[in-house]
């Protein structure tokens, strides 16, 4: 019981500034009327939701997180905590606003890097100190690099790609996606320390009022064994898996030189671009456009595709998407099956007018 | 050098989803079963091609699973690994799966463990990550590129943004995704071969189960389609506006 043992160490001083958590857990309606008085009133639980950050700026994912980390706080009768490993330019106090009531952060420069291992280390060091028993991730790249690893070093039972806020009514139950987006589900997290990494685009923000307290949480950190030699960021571009609109083609735009009509449309949208596999692979545009099985896979609230067949490997990349547009040529396109909206036609002749369209409704919007 | 790549079995990306026993179990009547693309097309497929560069490498394969999965341990011994672990154990908890890998990989002595970045049925993304908190390894996540100097593994690898390129010395635990390799077919000659590979199977280790799957769920079908006329594209700009609200 690695968490227990470490939890009864915890510095008095750290103590003392938790006791809000207990009044807070004894205030509110809660999930188990007799909850019994614990034995040590300075034993605190929490949830820690991990605060993703790049260039100094919150992620948008970690919003959803820490929106969906303070309802879990407020069903479970706790508190949400927030954790920030390395240095950022935005105001941490203003996370209070999406329910948490306090910040911790560690700043070391060495963290402005992800390293798995030396995150994983201080992440299940800040669990113990804050006496958290649910620890929120996004599952983004970095959840993805590091939620697991904070888990085996906790032993606490994971559950990625969560969709859901758990059904605490008897366990710990958290639904999540499996077979790619085709079907969920719900599994039982049966160890004392839970970890849970959540979807991007599964839970929407929650913005409220609130300031929350930032105290700097001091955690030694290794040396890297990992050293960067280049960063090639992404310039100018929505990242896919943040984008509320994705535009996507496939080979049905016939070339690389078409691919203006599509560009203009996810300007006036705002949206980011994406392309199917035989795209990709044909190098008509850059590999990290590519979704699909075994390219991205995105959730965004809209996608449109255009010229694309959509194949099952497709559609395993898209198919959380809330909503989805077909423009094809091809009524019999399978990608019609699983869309929402669909116009069959030349997509040459109907995206232009598609980006008018919409430049006319922002005017009289 | 000894690299260890493990493998899973998943069902075919084409398989019809569906489950039996009151929804708790996956239906796997007319299911043909792979190797997980990603631990075959990029973990296995790269582990091969190194060993063509530096014939002093071998491959092992591990997989955590019962005797159902050795037609796919048998095509990745054809594809092109050296020997075989079976687990003979069956789970759907990552940390008793990584626990099993882990114990396997702290007796054998590995210089580099691959993993595909997830399987295609459970979607865990965990095994990587926490077999190397087990072993105490260094991680990195959802690689593109793979290169080996001696002891120093250079990788490209996906992140928030962008892409990153880094040094790490072995061993290592790396987890694969598109980019590191093209997928193979296997060869006659390795077919033959892997007849005689050694695949030894062990009993599980004792290990904790920390999640069970409680029951599984098709998402609601689809409405249905609803077609807009290519002359009357305001319609269509209309409808996600007002009715999806999603524009």
């Amino acid at each position: 019981m690695f968490f227990l043992n470490q939890a009864l160490f915890i510095p008095s001083a750290f103590v003392a500034s938790h006791t809000c958590t207990f009044s807070s857990l004894f205030n509110k309606k809660n999930q188990f009327p007799n909850f019994p008085i614990p034995k040590f009133q300075n034993y605190p639980m929490s949830v820690l939701i991990f605060v993703d950050h790049a260039e100094g700026h919150i992620k948008k994912a970690s919003f959803e997180a820490l929106s969906y980390g303070a309802k879990l706080a407020e069903q479970l009768g706790t508190s949400a905590e927030a954790l920030v490993l390395g240095t950022v330019t935005d105001d941490l106090a203003a996370l209070g606003k999406y329910g948490v009531k306090k910040v911790h952060q560690v700043s070391s420069d060495t963290l402005n890097h992800v390293d798995s291992q030396l995150y994983a280390k201080v992440i299940a060091e800040a669990v113990t100190a804050t006496g958290a028993n649910v620890v929120v991730f996004s599952q983004n790249q970095t959840g993805k690099a590091v939620a697991a690893n904070v888990a085996a070093r906790l032993k606490a039972g994971i559950v990625t790609g969560a969709c859901a806020l758990p059904d605490t009514s008897n366990g710990f139950v958290v639904r999540k996606t499996v077979f790619s987006g085709k079907a969920f589900a719900n599994v039982s997290i049966n160890s004392p320390v839970k970890v849970i990494s959540l979807n991007i685009n599964s839970y929407k923000t929650v913005v409220g009022e609130g300031t929350a307290e930032v105290a700097a949480l001091n955690v030694a950190v290794d040396a890297s064994k990992i050293k960067i030699t280049a960063v090639n960021k992404i310039i100018g571009e929505v990242p896919l898996t943040e984008a509320d609109i994705v535009v996507s083609g496939g080979r049905g735009l016939k070339g690389p030189e078409n691919w203006g009509v599509l560009l203009d449309l996810a300007k006036e949208l705002n949206a980011g671009t994406a392309c199917s596999r035989p795209v990709g692979d044909a190098n008509w545009r850059p590999h990290h456009e590519h979704v699909g099985q075994t390219g991205v896979q995105i959730a965004p609230n809209l996608y449109i595709a255009l010229g694309i067949s959509g194949a099952i490997q497709h559609l395993a990349g898209v198919n959380r998407s809330k909503v989805i547009v077909v423009i094809n040529k091809d009524p019999e396109a399978p990608f019609f099956k699983a869309a929402d909206y669909g116009i069959v036609g030349d997509l040459f002749e109907v995206v232009p007018k598609l980006t008018e369209e919409i430049k006319k409704m922002k005017v009289s919007a | 050098m000894k690299i260890l790549v493990c493998v899973s079995k998943t069902p075919d990306t084409t398989s019809k989803i569906a489950f039996t026993a009151g929804n708790t179990k996956f239906d796997e009547a007319g299911v043909q079963w792979i190797i997980n693309p990603y631990d075959e097309w990029y973990s296995l497929v790269r582990a091969i091609e190194l060993k063509e560069k530096d014939a002093s490498i071998t491959i092992h394969l591990i997989t955590v699973g019962l005797a159902d999965c050795d037609p796919i341990i048998r095509k990745a011994l054809a594809l092109g690994g050296d020997e075989a672990i079976r687990v003979n154990a069956d789970s759907s908890d990552s940390y008793y799966i990584a626990a099993q890998i882990a114990e396997v990989a702290k007796r054998g002595g590995y210089d580099l463990i691959l993993t595909g970045k997830e399987t295609i049925d459970y979607n865990g993304s965990s095994i990587g990550g926490m077999v190397a908190e087990m072993v105490d390894m260094p991680y990195v996540s959802l690689a593109t590129l793979f290169d080996l100097n001696g002891t120093t593994a250079t990788i490209t690898r996906e992140m928030e943004g962008g892409e990153e390129v880094a040094e790490v010395s072995l061993p290592l635990v790396v987890s694969c995704q598109k980019g590191m390799a093209e997928q193979r077919i296997p060869n006659m000659r390795g077919i033959m071969a892997a007849r005689t590979k050694p695949l030894q199977v062990v009993e599980p280790a004792a290990a904790d189960t920390l999640t069970s799957i409680v029951s599984f769920e098709l998402p609601p079908a689809k409405a249905g389609v609803k077609l807009v006329s290519p002359d009357n594209v305001a319609e269509l700009v209309r409808l996600l506006h007002e009715e999806a609200k999603a524009i």
